[in-house]
């Protein structure tokens, strides 16, 4: 029982502030995680090839001069929307199985804080997380800077969580 | 076929891609899309100091760790085998806007003329470099999430915080690149 109990508060933590986690219940062992290796080197691929890495484009996104990133989001938002509505109305399972899970968010002022200073961070370097690392792989490799920045951000987060409003 | 490939690719084509992972991740084994979280691992694993907010196990979020190094290596192969031997195009008005901040090298995906090993010690490269880079790590984790993860995958699943932070994401990111960035780069 309290084993259990602690299982769901380590989940519980994990969740905390993220959209992205594991909920599968699946204990693969490590190289059953190369097909997501895989994914990432075709998303990766993406990236660089529609230029959603490049900081000019962002620039042009931010001062409304090119359709481009605003076409890219859009339709990736539209192809993600179809394709949780089928998985929902075919209740189509993964792989292994599993039934497929979508954990709902809750609202907090977090949202419209760390938003705002994401927004700011995201103009200034050209990059949000997932193009930091194409960029580094695409020769840019003065961007591992920006790299261990964020990750000293996200520490910091951590580290004044309890006192920052929520 | 290889020289088609290699041109830039239109957003109808990139867009539909990168929304096809998120059903990828959750029919390959019930991940949610997101890639901000790597970030958060990386604190847990390295340096976790007893902060609460990094004492999980962090080994079962080992896939998104294994999800960003393989973007780290699509920008590797992208980069060497389907590299555009052409010079970015810029739009006709950020190119003279840029002109004005000595910005004139359009050879690569980033500004050589500020993200560059020398620029790191100018006082505009280090607030885009270091300043940015914070900003993006903290301002992600406070969130809850970053592009993929609040404006793709949250959005996917209709769910309103996530309109709300990427509403944010935008407002943020016009206000640093029409007020502050100019600024920042006068220096």
């Amino acid at each position: 029982m309290q084993h259990i109990a602690k299982e769901t508060s380590e989940h519980a933590i994990r969740a905390t502030d993220a959209i992205c986690i594991n909920e599968s219940e699946e204990n693969t062992p490590w190289y059953g995680n190369i097909k997501y290796l895989i994914v990432g080197i075709l998303f990766g691929i993406v990236f660089v090839k529609s230029e959603v890495i490049s900081w000019f484009r962002i620039q042009e996104m931010f001062r409304l001069e090119s359709f481009h990133m605003y076409g890219v989001i859009g339709s990736a938002v539209a192809v993600g929307m179809l394709s949780v509505w089928l998985i929902k109305k075919f209740n189509i399972k993964t792989v292994h199985g599993e039934q497929i899970t979508f954990t709902k968010k809750q609202f907090n002022k977090g949202q419209i804080y760390g938003g705002l200073l994401f927004g700011l961070g995201w103009a200034l370097t050209g990059a949000c997380p997932g193009p930091l690392f194409a960029q580094i792989g695409f020769g840019a490799t003065v961007v591992i800077v920006p790299l261990l920045s964020a990750i000293a951000g996200t520490w910091v987060y951590g580290y004044f969580r309890d006192r920052l409003p929520h | 076929m290889l020289e088609l490939i290699k041109q830039p690719w239109p957003w109808y084509i990139a867009g539909p891609l990168i929304g096809l992972t998120l059903p990828a991740l959750l029919i390959l084994g019930n991940k949610s899309f997101g890639i901000s979280s790597s970030l958060r691992h990386v604190c847990a694993a390295c340096f976790p100091a007893k902060i609460p907010f990094f004492e999980y196990n962090w080994k079962k979020e080992t896939w998104n760790l294994l999800f960003v190094l393989g973007i780290f290596f699509g920008g590797v192969i992208a980069a060497n085998f389907l590299a555009n031997p052409n010079p970015v195009q810029v739009t006709a008005n950020l190119t003279k806007e840029l002109a004005r901040y000595g910005i004139t090298d359009f050879s690569s995906l980033v500004p050589v003329d500020i993200v560059s090993w020398k620029s790191l010690l100018t006082l505009p490269g280090l607030i885009m470099l270091v300043g940015g880079g914070f900003l993006v790590g903290f301002g992600t984790r406070y969130a809850g999430g970053c592009t993929s993860g609040h404006a793709i995958m949250g959005l996917s699943t209709l769910q309103w915080p996530s309109l709300v932070a990427t509403i944010c994401f935008m407002i943020g990111g016009f206000v640093m690149a029409n007020w502050i960035l100019p600024a920042i780069l006068n220096l």
